[in-house]
């Protein structure tokens, strides 16, 4: 029974595609794998942004929509009818372009951004034999790739905009986004290097095997995986502009950022883009470092693997919106010190611990001595660049106007 | 000639014509920026999927950021002036047709060798273009490439990351220098 809940939607899928004719059943398959994964992430958008709003507001004391629940009725269902709502609304709204605008940019700049992370799902595997392509030799590079096409749209959108604070929010974006990636591609290079190869299918099979007969080998339980895990978590936060990197399109700084300009449902897709980058990018951390689809012990294998993948993404996604109602928002220089002088000097540390990890295993030491080695090794730089963070906070001076 | 190649190529080609044409200088990074995706594809679609992927990666992620920020902080705000003719222009394409017939005349002759390494010297007389392709061709896995880059070609691999660190120290030191000078 276990195995065949797990391959539930693999084996649906097979039996669907063999209702059609022969020529057509390529097509079909294809179409079959884009537009479930399509379906749950959209539906999945629209949920967590009420969960989002709802957290966030008990997080600040208070309660959240709770008005909306099925259309047209009076059942409220705690106001998780609201993304409905707000799909509606965008939909409707008026589309107004500035007149000064550069209409054709203005028009592609939220396509730009939502084809490249929709492309970003096709590699990740959601279940046992559940991924959409299969890229034995560079999976893990696609979605690097297409992460790395999104940049340009947010260009876009800055410029054609012909607002200064779209100019200015675009350029930080970008800035952010390209001074982040650097700790992103470093820590999972850590996991490139430790399991020979760039297939997200086969670095999720890597961590499905046992260690001491019921501990399920994730890379999070090593030292360089529990440090890398950590800085992929906070590039991921600045790559999808979470909060509290948030300042390219902070509200009470920039309006509204590079979208300032937009609105209707152009404004829905730059949402939407945004927020299935954010699942992307959690999706690329559970499959590096997390284990995929894999459960931490044996002995809970039973429950299906779509399952396990899906919790470890809803955690993942509570953890970013309670950072995001938690902690406050950096400011522009600090982002960037904390990326260029931090964030990648312990990601450059992480890789030399991976490597230090990988040739004491071929030594023979023992999985302790590993452990203790390695985290003594990722301990001092850590605290060290703290401290060097410190030294520079010096007595606040004040300036007033004379 | 497939039909995917057809479109890919005119992709890339009309887009780089865009490129060169158009007047406003952002619409021209951004046909650039198209023109480098086309050759990623073309690129995809010769199976060489690891420098397909790395031509997005590096050229569209972060070449065509460059330009256009350049651009930007350069001359950006500027109406779009018209196009001037230039008095140099029959120059340019003299110079253009050379570099292409010495472009063309090199894959011709490549395409030639290879065809007589293989041993497929039935279809040397048809058009090179419409040759089908060797029947031999390697496929190169990333981590033959990985294994190549580190033991034979380690050095011109150490020489490339000593000048991106010039460049980067180059771009620090200029940038600083500014910096001290507004002060």
């Amino acid at each position: 029974m276990g195995n065949s809940l797990d391959q539930i939607f693999v084996t649906a899928k097979q039996v669907a595609v063999g209702w059609f004719p022969g020529a057509l059943q390529p097509w079909a398959s294809i179409l079959l794998s884009i537009g479930p994964i399509i379906g749950v992430f959209a539906l999945l958008f629209g949920i967590v942004t009420v969960i989002e709003r709802k957290a966030l507001a008990r997080i600040q004391n208070r309660i959240g929509p709770n008005r909306v629940g099925v259309p047209l009725t009076n059942i409220r269902l705690f106001g998780f009818g609201q993304w409905v709502a707000d799909g509606l609304k965008m939909l409707t709204k008026e589309d107004i372009v500035p007149r000064a605008a550069d209409r054709v940019v203005h028009f592609l700049a939220p396509l730009a951004l939502v084809i490249p992370v929709m492309l970003a799902f096709a590699v990740l595997p959601f279940g046992r034999n559940m991924v959409a392509l299969d890229l034995p030799e560079t999976g893990l590079l696609f979605v690097f790739a297409v992460g790395a096409a999104t940049e340009l749209s947010v260009f876009m959108a800055g410029w054609s905009s012909r607002n200064k604070y779209s100019l200015l929010g675009a350029m930080r974006a970008i800035a952010q986004m390209i001074a982040y990636e650097v700790p992103l591609i470093l820590s999972s290079l850590t996991v490139v290097m430790l399991a020979g190869s760039l297939s997200l299918v086969s670095i999720v099979a890597r961590q499905e095997q046992v260690l001491w007969g019921f501990l399920h080998q994730w890379h999070v339980f090593t030292p360089w995986g529990l440090v890398g895990f950590l800085l992929f978590l906070v590039a991921a936060a600045a790559e999808s502009n979470r909060t509290p990197f948030d300042l390219p399109e902070a509200e009470s700084e920039l309006i509204a950022g590079y979208f300032t300009e937009y609105s209707g449902f152009k404004f829905a897709l730059f949402f939407l883009g945004e927020y299935l980058g954010l699942f992307a990018i959690c999706g690329l951390g559970i499959t590096l470092f997390l284990g995929g689809w894999t459960a931490p012990v044996t002995f809970l294998d039973f429950i299906p693997s779509w399952l396990w993948f899906f919790g470890k993404l809803f955690a993942l996604l509570a953890l970013f919106i309670w950072a995001r109602g938690t902690i406050p928002r950096l400011r522009t220089d600090q982002l960037m010190n904390f990326a260029w002088k931090f964030l990648l000097p312990m990601a450059l540390a992480n890789v030399l611990v991976a490597g230090i990890w990988h040739f004491t295993f071929r030594e023979g030491w023992t999985f302790s001595a590993r452990w203790v080695v390695c985290a003594a090794l990722l301990i001092a730089p850590y605290w060290l660049l703290g401290r060097g963070f410190q030294t520079r906070v010096g007595r606040r001076e004040y300036r007033y106007a004379d | 000639m497939t039909w995917p190649f057809a479109l890919l190529a005119g992709l890339t080609a009309g887009s780089a014509i865009a490129a060169m044409t158009l007047r406003n200088l952002v619409h021209c990074a951004l046909c650039l920026a198209l023109t480098f995706a086309g050759l990623a594809g073309l690129f995809l679609q010769l199976n060489a999927e690891f420098v397909g992927l790395v031509q997005i990666l590096v050229y569209i992620g972060a070449v065509a950021i460059l330009i256009v920020f350049a651009i930007l902080l350069t001359r950006g705000a500027e109406p779009p002036s018209p196009a001037p003719i230039a008095t140099a222009t029959p120059w340019g394409v003299g110079i253009a047709i050379a570099a292409f017939v010495t472009m063309a005349g090199a894959v011709i002759k490549s395409l030639e060798i290879g065809r007589s390494l293989v041993g497929t010297t039935a279809q040397a007389d048809a058009l090179p273009a419409f040759a089908p392709p060797s029947p031999a061709a390697p496929t190169v896995s990333v981590k033959a490439l990985g294994e190549r880059l580190m033991g034979d070609y380690v050095l011109p691999l150490e020489v490339l990351g000593l000048l991106l660190t010039v460049a980067m120290i180059g771009a620090v030191i200029i940038a600083m220098q500014e910096k001290k000078s507004s002060q």
